[in-house]
């Protein structure tokens, strides 16, 4: 039986893995390296890199980590794909097919595509038929506006669209994608649970898996994207950054509760 | 030394940092000219079967596999790799294969509505005949997969492992010194380690 994958997500900004909160504020928690080997030693399903560096902007000024600056992209992940032995997405700021090339040649399986998708969905297709639909994934923001209406935004949020997310996920499919990783901007580090009414809306409006990201407070919010909001994997970022052993127990949670997980551990 | 063919069809690199991590000796092979220094060829594969295929008809690779293969060389092929194998592929109309495994590659069989293709994630083999290359493996033991097309066997005795996926889908394949995966080992942590750890010690 086809697994819930669990992924950690690990934000990446001018190199440094950061805290992120409603795609506005950042804080840096550590280095991108050690965070895999991490979850390595974990057995994760699966990790999610999204560099979300804004352009323009510098580093945080520390020397104590190696990596400084976002230049250095490629090389951090040329250091976690030496001994990832999971599965490995890489994303954020993909302008060109030379971008997704320079990923994928260094060891991402999977690339991440947001903004660029929507502008040049052509971009997706060439993806596609390049390395296949399962390398990639097409990155959805969605903001809950104060009306209660969703709205798919790009530029990291900034920049509000008017296709409805329903259309535009399906848009994305027929475009090649094989995979849409579905992130709430306003529910990303509120730890107030998954926006599932917005999951269920595009994974009911596609036949490809549908990641819940954004708003993990505590274990039993996995199991509201996967049953209220019908997605195929739940991804996270805090709740297993911070919490001890979290991710071996989310799965364990999951496991007694009777859901489908992978779980490799003893015991 | 295992050698792993490297013509821009597959990721190579996480391959060989798999069988790195192993401590087996492995190499990139980029020449076909040089596959014959190899003691055991691994193929790795993503990707559309028809580009795939054809790469390896004009790098020349097709043409030192089968002769390597025919000379007894353990083989394994790793996802589009294992697809490959096949006589026929039929991911954008028909398509001559590698021709190791009799059986055409075909789209996952839809066999409901909500089964979502690819079918992406960790997902049980089960194991349908001992084989070396699965030595060790219980049969719930889960592996990586992507994939929106699967091999399909003619003779049911190549098949070494299946997977469930709406349908029974072929995971594993060995048939004398040919083996194929249609997950990625070098994506599935221990399970996968163990794999191509069997790999690396076939008797050759």
């Amino acid at each position: 039986m086809l697994k819930i994958r669990v992924v950690p997500m690990l934000y990446l900004m001018n190199g440094l893995v950061v805290r992120s909160e409603g795609f506005r504020e950042f804080k840096a928690i550590g280095n991108p390296v050690a965070e895999m080997e991490r979850y390595g030693e974990w057995l994760a399903d699966e990790l999610v890199y999204l560099d979300i560096t804004r352009d323009g902007e510098h580093d945080f000024g520390r020397e104590d980590h190696k990596f400084k600056g976002e230049r250095d992209i490629v090389a951090i992940l040329r250091q976690i794909a030496a001994s990832c032995f999971m599965p490995l997405a890489f994303g954020g700021r993909v302008k060109t097919m030379a971008d997704v090339d320079r990923f994928i040649r260094n060891g991402a399986d999977k690339v991440v595509i947001c903004s660029q998708a929507f502008r040049e969905p052509a971009l997706v297709t060439a993806v596609a038929e390049k390395y296949g639909a399962q390398a990639m994934v097409v990155g959805i923001d969605v903001r809950r506006e104060d009306d209660g209406r969703h709205r798919v935004h790009v530029d990291q949020g900034r920049t509000p669209v008017d296709e409805a997310p329903e259309a535009y996920a399906r848009r994305m499919e027929a475009a090649g994608a094989g995979e849409i990783l579905l992130n709430s901007i306003d529910r990303d580090g509120a730890a107030e649970g998954y926006d599932v009414e917005i999951t269920r809306r595009i994974a009911d409006a596609v036949s490809i898996p549908v990641v819940a990201c954004g708003g993990v407070g505590d274990f039993s919010d996995f199991r509201a994207g996967i049953d209220e909001g019908h997605a195929s994997a739940v991804a996270a970022g805090n709740i297993f950054h911070f919490t001890e052993m979290s991710y071996k127990r989310a799965k364990r949670y999951l496991k007694d509760k009777g859901y489908g997980v992978r779980y490799p551990y003893p015991g | 030394m295992i050698g792993i063919v490297s013509c821009g069809i597959g990721n190579v690199q996480s391959v060989l940092n798999a069988f790195a991590r192993l401590g087996h000796e492995a190499m990139a092979v980029e020449d076909p000219a040089r596959l014959g220094e190899a003691d055991r060829i691994v193929l790795p594969g993503v990707g559309a079967f028809p580009s795939c295929m054809r790469r390896l008809q004009e790098s020349g690779f097709r043409a030192a596999l089968d002769r390597d293969v025919k000379s007894g060389k353990p083989f394994l092929g790793v996802c589009v790799g294992m697809q490959l194998m096949a006589e026929t592929g039929t991911e954008f109309g028909d398509m001559p294969g590698l021709g190791y495994i009799p059986g055409r590659v075909e789209l996952i069989p839809k066999t409901s509505p909500d089964l979502r293709i690819p079918h992406i994630g960790w997902n049980d083999l089960r194991i349908a005949r001992p084989t070396p290359l699965l030595a060790g493996l219980d049969t719930d033991s889960a592996c990586y997969f992507v994939h929106s097309y699967a091999l399909r066997c003619a003779e049911e005795q190549d098949v070494a492992a299946w997977t469930d996926y709406g349908s029974p889908v072929v995971a594993a394949v060995a048939r004398g010194n040919v083996f194929g995966l249609q997950a990625h080992p070098e994506k599935s942590q221990l399970v996968g380690l163990r794999i191509l750890d069997n790999f690396a010690r076939l008797p050759c």
